[in-house]
C-alpha cells in the first residue's frame, strides 16, 4: 500500500494547542474528517502514549501518533498537524514537537509499504523543519511526496 | 541473524525501524531477518540477537540475551549504522 493520500481534510497547519494530548486529538479529528477513522481513534492514540510513554516522538520535533488496527479504523489514513507553538511530550531526546502525524492502519500485514514511504520522506533530515514552516496544504503535499520522486 | 524492532503497537514506529534497519544492513552487506513486533509479542524476540527499540521500552523488555539498542532518531540512518556496527562488530 502506498502512503495514504493527503487532502485538505487531513492536513491542519499552524494549529494552536494547549498540550500534546490536544495535538494528538487534532490529528485524530483530521483522520475522522478524511474518513479514515471513527471519533474514538483520537482517544486511542492518546491512550497509547499514556500507556507506553512518549515513544511516538520518533525524531526531533516529530510525533508519529497511532493506535493499533481495530474497529476505530475505517481505512488506511494519514493526517498531518503542524503546531504554531511546539509542545512537549516528555521525550528524553526529541522534544519539543512541532509536527504531529496521525496514522491509521487497517491491517498490520499491509502497512510496511506505507511506512517505507514515510521513511523515504523523513530520512531527509530537512523534511520536519520544512513541514513545520509550511503555510499551505500544497506545500505539505509537496514535501510528503518528496520521497517518491 | 535475527533482529527485532519493538514498539507499543507493532505498527508505525517499529515499522520505520524495520525499514531503515534493512536499508542500513543492506549497505553494510549483512544478512539479517528484521521483524517489527509489539510489546505483547515479546516472545517473538526471544531468539533475536539484536533488539531495536526506543528508551521507553527497555524496562518492559527486561532481561534478554539479545543486545538491546536504543534508537533516538528513527529516521537517522547514520545513527542506526553506527549502533548496528558497534553491536555486530563489523
Amino acid at each position: 500500500m502506498p502512503l495514504p493520500e493527503l487532502t485538505g481534510d487531513s492536513v491542519e497547519i499552524g494549529a494552536v494547542v494547549a498540550d500534546w494530548r490536544a495535538a494528538v486529538r487534532l490529528a485524530g479529528l483530521a483522520l475522522v474528517r478524511s474518513g479514515a477513522a471513527r471519533p474514538q481513534y483520537g482517544d486511542e492514540m492518546v491512550r497509547m502514549i499514556e500507556e507506553h510513554g512518549p515513544y511516538v516522538v520518533i525524531a526531533p520535533g516529530l510525533a508519529l501518533a497511532h493506535a493499533r488496527p481495530g474497529p476505530a479504523v475505517l481505512a488506511d489514513g494519514l493526517a498531518i498537524v503542524t503546531l504554531a507553538e511546539p509542545v512537549t511530550f516528555g521525550h528524553p531526546y526529541n522534544d519539543p514537537v512541532r509536527v504531529v502525524l496521525g496514522l491509521a492502519i487497517k491491517s498490520t500485514d499491509t502497512h510496511l509499504a506505507a511506512v517505507a514511504e514515510l521513511a523515504n520522506v523523513f530520512n531527509d533530515s530537512n523534511a520536519i523543519e520544512a513541514l513545520a514552516q509550511a503555510t499551505t496544504v500544497a506545500e505539505v503535499q509537496a514535501i510528503m511526496s518528496g520521497g517518491s520522486e | 541473524m535475527k533482529i527485532v524492532a519493538i514498539c507499543g503497537a507493532g505498527i508505525g514506529s517499529s515499522g520505520i525501524l524495520k525499514v531503515n534497519a534493512e536499508r542500513v544492513l543492506k549497505k553494510l552487506d549483512i544478512e539479517a531477518d528484521v521483524t517489527a513486533v509489539h510489546l505483547d509479542s515479546l516472545e517473538m524476540a526471544r531468539d533475536a540477537q539484536v533488539i531495536l527499540t526506543s528508551a521507553e521500552f527497555v524496562e518492559a523488555i527486561g532481561k534478554t540475551f539479545a543486545d538491546v539498542i536504543v534508537i533516538e532518531n528513527f529516521f537517522d540512518t547514520d545513527e542506526l549504522t553506527t549502533k548496528l556496527q558497534a553491536s555486530l562488530g563489523s
